[in-house]
């Protein structure tokens, strides 16, 4: 009898979980991407399973080897090759991981900062809050790219500049999207109910207000994702992010233009991965954008 | 409206000072010494040192030197760059045409695909056309541009052998400068005396693929933006009024439904002037193009830190400017927007 009263009162009020996925599996891109970015992640994590070698391995008899399929392709080697005689297939597969641990961290860079600073601009208001806006238009009013580059002129080089030079570009538009929720928000009676028990400021930004403004800061850090990848491999690509003999995408992009000619596949594998990575986390987060927030359906 | 323009004008002002102090810190935020790092190794003698620090201002307060640097850059003097010698001005002047040039066909090549196809995309919505474009869309719109301009060579230069791998044009012609505009250049009456127009056709097959490559992303948001904006549009009443007065589908398209949904699109494609300097940077690099990017990009590599300064200062406050102006102009089509 008890089982069958919670069976009813379940399907009558479905989690919000199981909703937002009803609503987030009718968009068949979404799921798409979903189903790109778990493999991705899933390459990543397994890389030193997955991959026949090491990344950095050198195969001084098989330089420029082109993929099993191809006329000179050679046993063990299924995407071929580089320059430099490394396996095509394990360095991408590394580079997944490079590439995703970029990204993550970008986006947990770029919203530890942009959060804080969006939660303070709403907040508080007044002077605070021109100031932190001001410094966001002037940082959005310049080409991401640019700005990115200009940030490892300054740092210099190397990978772990590249992802503080793409996360400086991305804060900008958490600070504006947090800023939005918390004006929308902070005149709400649940803000002013714990402002009268005596909640402290800080309680009332952290836990009352930053919760409710969860869903379009997901959205915004699954597109963050993307243009994180997207930029960070741009710098690689530009000679400005990753150093050889780091296997990132863009970075393997940048050695295999001097031999496009010769070697096609060694440009497109990592572009593709690059493009897929990027496409899966971009159709994600649209799909997300349409689930959580009702308004903006069609 | 006039209130409107004063506001957004003097908006500006503050935005010019960040950007200003912005490019003026690059070259003092640089780990470590920027004399010595200009210098490279003949900063040990003391003298040279000393007389260095002076012709950069650097023995000055940093308030002063800050002073100093906007009163240049007020009279157009940005320094000059340590590898020609020659003043940052005058190096960005001269390729700036070559990126202006390169920007509006790629923004042209964007618009004259992009829109059509996100019409026919709304018009024949959910059809299997719609699905295909809006799907080419979305990977256009995720597209690394860098990789897509070398599968365009591999396939139109290395496979095909139809187009120019790198640079502006073919060396075999001695095209004059005039106006900066290799399309225009080629055009002018000697050229076209002597050499006929084999010139024009030159550099019209260097910038197929360039812009081609820095088109594609504008093209895959004007082509999103066109379809969202018709399907809005073409549910009005008024677009049902105009079908039910027995007009044809293409006049009520082309003339009631356009019209309308043409206001946002403008605005997207006034906007996208950041987004082209964006690809300027991906693209010249790929292609060899001399232009402003390319310039940019090398001497980021060179640690040329005047030119990064001055190039920083004045792409930056170009952007802001034309966003200024695109603001305005929108302002004007759409009084909606003036509050």
């Amino acid at each position: 009898m008890e089982e069958a009263i919670d069976k009813t009162s379940v399907e009558k009020d479905p989690s919000v979980l199981k909703e937002f996925w009803d609503d987030f599996s009718k968009n068949k891109g979404a799921v798409g991407g979903l189903a790109l970015i778990l493999v991705f992640i899933l390459i990543a994590v397994f890389a030193p399973l997955l991959a026949p070698h090491s990344p950095s391995e050198i195969f001084g008899d098989a330089l420029r080897v082109g993929p099993n399929w191809s006329d000179n392709g050679k046993a063990g080697f299924f995407f071929g090759t580089d320059d430099v005689g490394r396996d095509i297939l394990s360095r991408l597969i590394y580079g997944a991981r490079v590439s995703m641990s970029v990204g993550f961290m970008v986006v947990f860079v770029a919203m530890l900062i942009g959060v804080n600073l969006g939660l303070v601009s709403g907040y508080f208001g007044g002077w605070i809050d021109r100031v932190i806006m001001r410094c966001t238009d002037i940082l959005m009013s310049l080409p991401s790219i640019l700005l990115a580059i200009v940030v490892v002129a300054i740092l210099g080089p190397g990978l772990n500049n590249t992802v503080l030079a793409v996360a400086v570009v991305a804060v900008p538009s958490f600070v504006r999207i947090v800023r939005a929720s918390v004006i929308a928000e902070k005149n709400k009676q649940y803000v002013m109910a714990s402002q009268t028990f005596g909640a402290s400021s800080l309680r009332i930004m952290y836990f009352e207000i930053l919760p409710n403004c969860l869903a379009p800061l997901i959205v915004q850090g699954t597109l963050g994702f993307s243009d994180g990848i997207l930029n960070a491999a741009a710098l690689g690509f530009l000679g400005l992010g990753a150093q050889p003999p780091t296997p990132e995408w863009g970075t393997m992009l940048s050695d295999a233009r001097a031999f496009i000619e010769s070697s096609p596949w060694m440009v497109t594998l990592p572009g593709l991965c690059i493009l897929f990575s990027v496409l899966g986390f971009n159709l994600f987060g649209d799909g997300l954008r349409d689930a959580l927030d009702p308004r903006l359906k069609k | 409206m006039l209130k409107f323009m004063a506001k957004r004008i003097l908006d500006l002002i503050p935005t010019l000072f960040g950007i200003s102090l912005l490019s003026f810190f690059i070259i003092r935020m640089i780990p470590g010494d920027p004399v010595l790092l200009l210098l490279g190794e003949r900063g040990a003698d003391p003298a040279v040192y000393e007389e260095m620090k002076k012709s950069m201002g650097l023995d000055l307060p940093i308030i002063e030197q800050y002073w100093v640097f906007l009163k240049d850059a007020f009279q157009g003097d940005l320094g000059e760059s340590i590898i020609s010698k020659r003043t940052v001005v005058s190096e960005f002047f001269d390729r700036f045409p070559a990126t202006f040039e390169l920007g509006i066909v790629a923004l042209i090549f964007a618009v004259i695909c992009g829109i059509p196809l996100g019409i026919v995309a709304a018009v024949k919505r959910n059809s299997f056309f719609d699905y295909f474009l809006m799907g080419g869309s979305l990977a256009g719109y995720s597209m690394p541009i860098f990789w897509w301009g070398l599968v365009l060579i591999l396939i139109f230069s290395v496979q095909m052998g139809l187009t120019p791998v790198a640079g502006r044009m073919s060396v075999m012609f001695d095209v004059d400068t005039v106006t900066g505009f290799m399309l225009i250049d080629t055009l002018m009456p000697e050229i076209i005396k002597d050499e006929g127009f084999a010139p024009f056709f030159s550099a019209l097959s260097h910038l197929i693929l360039p812009a081609i490559a820095m088109g594609t992303i504008p093209l895959a948001s004007i082509a999103r933006m066109t379809r969202s904006s018709m399907l809005e549009v073409l549910s009005e009443d008024y677009i049902r009024t105009a079908k039910a007065k027995g007009l044809s589908v293409g006049r009520v398209i082309a003339v009631h439904a356009l019209r309308n949904a043409l206001i946002p699109i403008v605005t997207i494609i006034g906007l996208m002037f950041g987004s082209i300097i964006t690809g300027a940077i991906l693209t010249e690099t790929i292609f060899s193009w001399p232009g402003v990017g390319k310039w940019f990009v090398a001497s980021v590599n060179a640690r040329d830190y005047p030119v990064i300064q001055g190039a920083v200062l004045f792409i930056a406050t170009m952007v802001v400017i034309i966003n200024m102006f695109v603001d305005l102009i929108y302002a004007f089509i759409n009084p909606k927007m003036r509050s």
